[in-house]
């Protein structure tokens, strides 16, 4: 395989991937040639691009272990999100009106969630023990008569954590609940069979797994069949539940990237836990560097660590030759830190040092080695720069210290 | 975030980084900010028997911006006499820089720190100058 050079190094692979080379090629004739749309039913041009939706979802299916039927067309996760919360509260609202959801869920889940609190639903918002997991027993508890959906996400996407969705599928099901699962982190890395697990909902997306952006998929169990309110009408496509014209071009690619994935994952998967170990390994041995969330539990694609008394964008400025995301939401607009951090109970300082390194299919040794050796460089310079650091050094119990807040 | 040249300057090439033993003569110490907010800095100065700052020293836990504002400052202040100092202001520093306007809590930081280590010299060694009009942020 061809691996283009990328510069700076990308271990940003939990943001999007790089479609691959493979999947590019076979997109393309969608574009130019095979234009048709798939819902004109009177010509050959829409026959050809019907029969390759058609293709690619029973290839999306295939990855996770369920029916094509059960496969709906979306742009995205978020939007296979929304479909599932709004769409599963809105049909089961005469049921109850309770849902419960992590705190450390992605924003397209937790922002629903909101949207769901002003029309009137109740929303639990359980915290993940200190490694990021959801505690079963606290989960029960939480449990209303009135409880009509739960969305817990599958694979993290900042510290890379495994949920236990067997366990909570099993409890969800024998209480009637309808069970939600963000899976977008998920596909490629960990095996999922949905013929084994109950989980009613799960929500795909393609450019984390080397496919193309703006496209994605919902899954809606049949049996027991799961009905949902669609959100978004217009000419009926999807079985009513989605309509717009299908992109058929990035179903392809969608299509031909989870192929891959089934095809490459055990492989891959044992490549990429190596690299990552070995980064670990390089890292480790540091002081005052701390793994966030648990490492058994967890997709080997990442390591999300803090590097106590140096504060992260700075971090993020000095490695220029590395693309990898910080904790500290300075990069963005805010300058709060990693809600997800903050709720395993981590403090300000370390939610504001950490940095998550994401690897995937074109990391290489080379590329790790060369990561470590920079930052134990740039962690040296910036602690020998840093006031903590050096109060740390003398001893100084830098929770006695009398901040000034500002 | 797109940092300005001269952001960028002085985070690879930060000047006058360190620290002065406390106990030593003409030395003051300003220690601003707090860990959870994502900065801290602290200057230092070392002042002679005429009231001017012959050197400075920094360290600051924080953003590109937050140490290229302390840098800048122990470059300024060398050379000043301490009421001069006490005269910089955070809007000269972020016009220096060219900080984005989420970044302009650095500089207030950073005229902070200038502060504090002047009331601590103040402090330590007298010189009844009126008091600085402000020694922290709110």
């Amino acid at each position: 395989m061809t691996t283009p050079r990328h510069h700076p190094i990308y271990l940003d692979y939990s943001a999007t991937t790089p479609v691959d080379p493979r999947v590019a090629q076979k997109m393309i004739p969608w574009l130019t040639e095979h234009f048709g749309n798939p819902a004109s039913r009177s010509h050959p041009y829409g026959w050809e691009a019907e029969k390759a939706v058609e293709e690619a979802r029973e290839e999306v299916a295939k990855l996770v272990n369920c029916d094509a039927k059960e496969i709906v067309w979306t742009s995205g996760a978020t939007e296979s999100d929304n479909l599932a919360i709004k769409g599963a509260a809105h049909f089961y609202r005469t049921k109850g009106k309770h849902l419960i959801t992590m705190k450390i869920e992605h924003k397209a889940v937790l922002d629903t969630m909101r949207e769901l609190e002003r029309e009137g639903f109740e929303v639990t918002y359980l915290d993940p023990r200190p490694d990021g997991l959801l505690d079963l027993e606290k989960f029960k508890a939480a449990i209303r008569p009135d409880t009509i959906v739960v969305s817990v996400m599958l694979v993290n996407n900042e510290i890379g954590v495994i949920q236990p969705i067997a366990e909570i599928g099993e409890i969800c099901r024998a209480k009637g609940i309808i069970f939600h699962v963000d899976a977008a982190q998920a596909t490629g890395k960990v095996a999922i069979d949905l013929a084994q697990v109950k989980v009613d909902l799960m929500s795909f997306s393609a450019h984390k797994t080397y496919g193309p952006k703006g496209i994605g998929a919902l899954y809606v169990r049949r049996k027991p069949r799961v009905r949902l309110e669609a959100q978004m009408h217009g000419g009926g496509h999807e079985k009513g539940l989605r309509s717009g014209t299908l992109a058929t071009h990035q179903i392809v690619g969608m299509g031909e990237a989870f192929r891959i994935a089934r095809l490459e994952m055990a492989a891959e998967n044992e490549r990429i836990r190596m690299l990552r170990d070995r980064l670990l390994a390089g890292l480790e041995d540091m002081e005052e560097v701390y793994v966030n969330g648990d490492l058994e539990h967890r997709v080997p694609h990442n390591l999300n660590v803090s590097f106590n008394f140096v504060e992260g964008e700075s971090l993020i400025m000095g490695m220029k030759e590395l693309a990898v995301s910080s904790g500290s939401a300075c990069t963005s607009a805010s300058l709060e830190p990693s809600y997800v951090l903050r709720a395993l109970g981590r403090n300000d300082e370390l939610a504001h040092s950490s940095i998550r390194f994401t690897l995937g299919r074109f990391t290489t040794q080379e590329d790790i080695d060369y990561t470590v050796k920079l930052i134990r460089e740039r962690i040296g310079k910036l602690r020998e720069m840093s006031p903590l650091w050096e109060m740390y050094k003398d001893g100084i119990d830098l929770n006695s210290v009398q901040w000034a807040a500002h | 975030m797109a940092y300005s040249d001269k952001v960028i300057d002085h985070y690879e090439n930060p000047r006058n980084v360190g620290s002065f033993r406390k106990d030593e003569e003409g030395v003051a110490t300003g220690m601003v900010g707090a860990p959870a907010c994502g900065d801290v800095m602290k200057l230092q100065i070392k002042v002679n028997k005429d009231g001017v700052i012959e050197d400075a020293r920094f360290k600051t836990y924080g953003c590109g911006s937050a140490i290229a504002s302390s840098s800048l400052v122990t470059e300024w202040v060398k050379g000043k006499t301490v009421d001069e100092a006490a005269t910089i202001k955070n809007t000269q520093i972020a016009e220096e820089l060219a900080l984005p306007p989420v970044k302009i809590h650095c500089s207030i930081l950073a005229e902070d720190a200038i502060k504090a280590a002047i009331a601590d010299y103040r402090k330590k060694y007298g010189g009844a100058e009126a008091e600085p009009d402000k020694k922290a942020a709110d």
